[in-house]
């Protein structure tokens, strides 16, 4: 019984996160707050998801295997999200309006500075 | 509870992609729909995830596991080629 309720219980977390990541896909002004959304969202949604699934099935073997997308996604998703973003920032994808600070260009014109130094 | 608890998580996760195929469609540069993408394969990861939930039976795991490489794999391609002065 406790069971069946932390099964459906990780599984509607999953989903609705699943959902919030979709949400804020279409919603958020430019490509590094997407970024965000999607990458930290989805992460928490398939780790919901595969989570409730070892629920199900208490199994040893299943739970293995069930850990190891959570496992690569916890460590491939930052990757790809630092790559896409970086090359996106170099072939001059401008930021939203509404952004405050610059920090990677601000970075890149100091250490220019000092290599003129 | 299950049964209820997985039309939702669907429901969810359908409109969930939804939303990310329009992104996919209207994005403005190659970037935005490159992220669109990521998403939906992360999506479809749970959409297997419940899949298996649903038929009891846990062979499709391993699609999963080749499905999240295979992701990384096409982001960091876009991502190489974004970065050698392709076409945005």
């Amino acid at each position: 019984m406790i069971k069946e309720i932390l099964t459906s219980l990780f599984l509607l977390l999953g989903g609705f996160f699943m959902l919030l990541a979709g949400f804020g896909i279409l919603r958020f002004p430019d490509v590094y707050t997407r970024m965000h959304a999607a990458t930290k969202s989805g992460t928490l949604g398939v780790t919901g998801a595969l989570i409730a699934l070892s629920l199900y099935f208490w199994d040893t073997e299943i739970t293995v295997r069930a850990m190891l997308p959570i496992l690569f996604t916890l460590i491939t998703a930052p990757v790809a999200a630092h790559c896409i973003s970086r090359s996106a920032f170099k072939s001059g994808v401008e930021l939203s309006e509404n952004s405050v600070i610059n920090e990677f260009e601000q970075n890149q014109e100091i250490s220019t500075d000092e290599q003129i130094k | 509870m299950i049964f209820s608890s997985i039309v939702i998580f669907t429901i969810m996760v359908v409109v969930g992609i939804i939303f990310a195929l329009i992104r996919l469609a209207i994005g403005p540069t190659l970037a935005d729909r490159v992220v669109a993408l990521d998403l939906i394969t992360t999506q479809i990861v749970g959409i297997i995830a419940v899949y298996s939930i649903a038929i009891s039976n846990s062979t499709y795991l391993i699609d999963a596991i080749t499905i999240t490489i295979l992701s990384f794999l096409g982001t960091v391609t876009f991502a190489y080629y974004l970065g050698i002065g392709g076409k945005p």
